[in-house]
């Protein structure tokens, strides 16, 4: 569970540009925030993923399972990303994108990422370049990325909006089975209401 | 780490500026007749006294001056015209990468060949004019520092032909030159008003720095320049090398003139900067006449054309005089080529050759750190230092001969030998600007959404930099490394000063070899020098193009 706890957020200079807020999201749930570009939808992401930048003031706090975030890198805080151009590291083969986050406990590396990627439709693509995957191709990798290094929560930021329409629907239905069947509670911030009605979630209007 | 974060900068800036600072200090101290090491108790203005009565100290005061603004005038010019052919048709800048590669004294060595009253200019024109010996004329070395200007123009041109390519790209030059056309001027007109104004605040600084070495440069006027009496510069390494111990002292002297001197140059320019600035806008105001402006540049553009052939020509002609076993005056090509120079001449420069590999290898590898530890402390502060990015490029404003001594004066007294580390940290010191420059803006442009992703699935600062940063920049790190050997293969002074003399290099054997009868010898080892930094570029483009042959988005980058 993914409990924020009078949240707010300020910009370098002071001005408040968001909360406080509380809200919870159960273990298999997609809660989706919405509202307008600007109102600092990103910000509350980056705030719970431990990616603000310098200058951003935040008060209250993030809990996940019970254990405080607050002050935690991003790196030990166990949530996933997965953003709008799902970008893939351009220097690693698709395959070796999926394992980066993997954690080193696991002995079948291989194995588990090639399962991931039949999955994805990508079988047979593990030392393919990700430069040469469709936009389609791409946003199923980033989200088998982020699921193989088995996050404790997962953050999505408009992840369908640089998708074509036809391709939108494919993604969304792929990325939110792939979702509930993780268990793990996740967050959507969107501009687009037929995400938010596709994810089923509660859904929160910010602005 | 943020501790080390913080300080890392500051050491890195310590180990460059305290050098420097200890070396002008004792060159200010030797100059007011203080140097313990050979006895002398000053202060006293005896050195002043012995520099003011050399014979000649005027005209070579006059000589820095001329070759020196005059080079980097017309380098100027030559590169604003050619920027604006290439930034035209799109193309020609690649031909710049061998020139920029090419060591000084490599270069200045290979153009004498071309240019020598025996050289290659010489034989082409010898049929016509009915030469069957050399011609009796000083076409190098020539009491006015002409063939001096001449050399440091051909170098030092395609430098700032590539800083004024790079200023360019940051402004909407297209747009801007499509805009001028469209309302009736002509492309010499915009480029004097439109583009100039624009790119000069980027190319000040290299600008400076032509001007400081143009001033101040050993190496190519001991090869180039004229001998009696010599540039400043020529005369100051004279003192230095002296058997007479006092003349280290009114070498001093002659070294804080030196340092004066470019400091009055350099301060002229930027201070006439207002006036041109007012004067320029008044121009523009009248509608920016420039009558014949078009015809000025096409001749530059020639000269441009002229310069790149004497450059290509000096590569050339080094390859062929080393072997060369037989060649005549007036033929145009060797009766008899042999590898037997080569062969025979090994065992004097095998030594130079390892210790320059040492010295570019160790030196690079000092750069390069400092500068990924300088980007990096940069990256997780997240702060920029300004006054500390300045001070990085203070070891290229400053005449090397004006500190150089001091430095191993300043070494000595601290304990430290002259020797191989000395010279390691020496060459590290003018690497690394170059380094930076080459680095922090691919640095600066990776997506940083890459080092996000990384820290959502688990990755901490370190891994974010080796298993991230690192391998997406491998080819502008490479390409950093390239610069940093060709920056350290062609340092004359640092080897010779800080070295005392046991440390031969390629570059001080082959200005030690032009001042000798043997052509061949001096072009085996001039060869090598041009080769070694050309090697390095070539590594440079050809391991990311195998290691990342299937990695679209690297590819040109």
């Amino acid at each position: 569970m993914l409990e924020l706890i009078d949240l707010a957020i300020r910009l370098p200079g002071g001005r408040p540009l968001l909360g406080p807020m509380s809200l919870r999201v159960e273990a298999g749930q997609v809660l989706s925030v919405m509202g307008p570009s600007g109102v600092g939808k990103s910000s509350l992401l980056d705030a719970i993923g431990g990616h603000l930048g310098a200058g951003f003031a935040l008060q209250g706090r993030v809990l996940l399972d019970g254990r405080d975030l607050t002050g935690l890198p991003a790196e030990r805080r166990n949530i996933g990303m997965i953003f709008q151009n799902s970008d893939l590291f351009p220097h690693l083969s698709v395959g070796q994108n999926l394992g980066f986050g993997m954690p080193r406990r696991h002995r079948d590396r291989r194995a588990r990422i090639e399962s991931a990627l039949v999955d994805a439709g990508l079988g047979g693509m593990h030392d393919r370049d990700p430069a040469t995957l469709s936009g389609g191709q791409r946003a199923r990798a980033a989200l088998m990325r982020g699921l193989l290094a088995e996050p404790a929560a997962i953050l999505l930021d408009e992840p369908f909006s640089a998708l074509d329409a036809q391709l939108r629907d494919e993604i969304r239905s792929f990325t939110f089975d792939h979702l509930r069947a993780a268990g793990i509670p996740a967050l959507m911030v969107t501009h687009d209401a037929q995400d938010a009605t596709s994810a089923g979630g509660p859904v929160i209007a910010l602005g | 780490m943020s501790l080390a974060a913080r300080f890392l900068p500051a050491l890195i800036l310590t180990a460059i500026l305290l050098p420097i600072g200890a070396g002008l200090w004792q060159t200010a101290l030797a100059a007011a007749g203080h140097l313990p090491a050979i006895g002398a108790q000053g202060p006293d203005l005896a050195a002043w006294a012995a520099l003011w009565d050399r014979p000649g100290l005027g005209r070579a005061v006059w000589l820095s001056l001329f070759t020196g603004i005059g080079a980097t005038l017309l380098s100027f010019l030559l590169a604003l015209a050619s920027a604006m052919a290439i930034t035209r048709k799109g193309r020609g800048g690649r031909l710049l990468a061998p020139l920029l590669a090419m060591p000084h004294a490599a270069l200045a060595i290979g153009l004498a060949f071309v240019m020598a009253p025996s050289g290659w200019i010489a034989r082409a024109v010898a049929p016509v004019l009915g030469w069957d010996r050399p011609p009796d004329i000083a076409s190098i070395g020539d009491p006015f520092g002409l063939s001096l200007i001449a050399g440091l123009t051909v170098k030092e041109f395609p430098f700032l032909l590539l800083m004024m390519l790079t200023a360019c790209a940051q402004i909407p030059l297209r747009r801007h030159l499509r805009a001028g056309r469209a309302l009736g001027a002509s492309e010499a007109r915009l480029w004097l008003a439109i583009i100039l104004p624009q790119i000069w605040p980027l190319m000040r600084l290299p600008v400076l720095v032509v001007l400081a070495y143009s001033m101040s440069v050993v190496d190519v006027a001991l090869i180039l320049g004229p001998s009696n009496p010599p540039t400043l510069a020529v005369l100051l390494a004279r003192d230095y090398a002296d058997p007479d111990l006092t003349r280290l002292m009114s070498g001093s002297a002659g070294s804080l003139l030196q340092l004066a001197l470019v400091g009055a140059a350099a301060g002229a320019g930027l201070l006439i900067r207002r006036p041109v600035a007012r004067l320029g806008g008044a121009w523009v105001h009248a509608g920016a006449p420039a009558p014949g402006a078009g015809i000025a540049l096409r001749a530059l553009r020639g000269a441009a054309c002229v310069a790149m052939t004497l450059g290509f020509g000096a590569m050339v002609a080094l390859v062929i005089w080393s072997l060369a076993w037989r060649w005549a005056f007036p033929d145009l090509v060797p009766q008899e080529l042999s590898l037997r120079i080569w062969a025979r001449s090994v065992q004097g420069w095998a030594a130079p050759l390892a210790n320059t590999l040492i010295m570019a290898g160790a030196s690079t590898a000092l750069a390069l750190l400092a500068a990924i530890a300088w980007l990096e402390s940069e990256t997780r502060s997240n702060r920029r230092l300004p006054w500390a990015e300045a001070a990085i490029f203070v070891p290229l404003l400053l005449p090397q001969i004006g500190f150089l001594f001091g430095v191993n004066t300043a070494a000595l007294r601290a304990g430290l030998s002259p020797g191989m580390w000395l010279v390691i940290w020496g060459h590290a010191i003018f690497v690394f600007p170059y380094t930076m420059i080459a680095l922090a803006d691919p640095w600066r442009a990776v997506d940083p959404r890459h080092f996000r992703a990384g820290a959502a699935l688990g990755a901490g600062p370190w891994r974010r930099l080796f298993a991230l940063r690192l391998p997406i920049l491998l080819r502008p790190i490479l390409t950093a490394a390239a610069i940093g050997i060709a920056v350290s293969v062609a340092q004359y002074l640092p080897t010779l000063f800080l070295g005392a003399g046991r440390t031969p290099s390629l570059t001080t054997e082959a200005v030690t070899l032009a001042a000798s009868s043997d052509r061949r010898v001096t072009a085996v080892v001039a060869t090598i020098q041009a080769a070694l930094p050309l090697m390095g570029f070539a590594a440079a483009f050809v391991i990311p193009a195998i290691l990342h042959r299937n990695r679209r988005d690297l590819r040109g980058a």
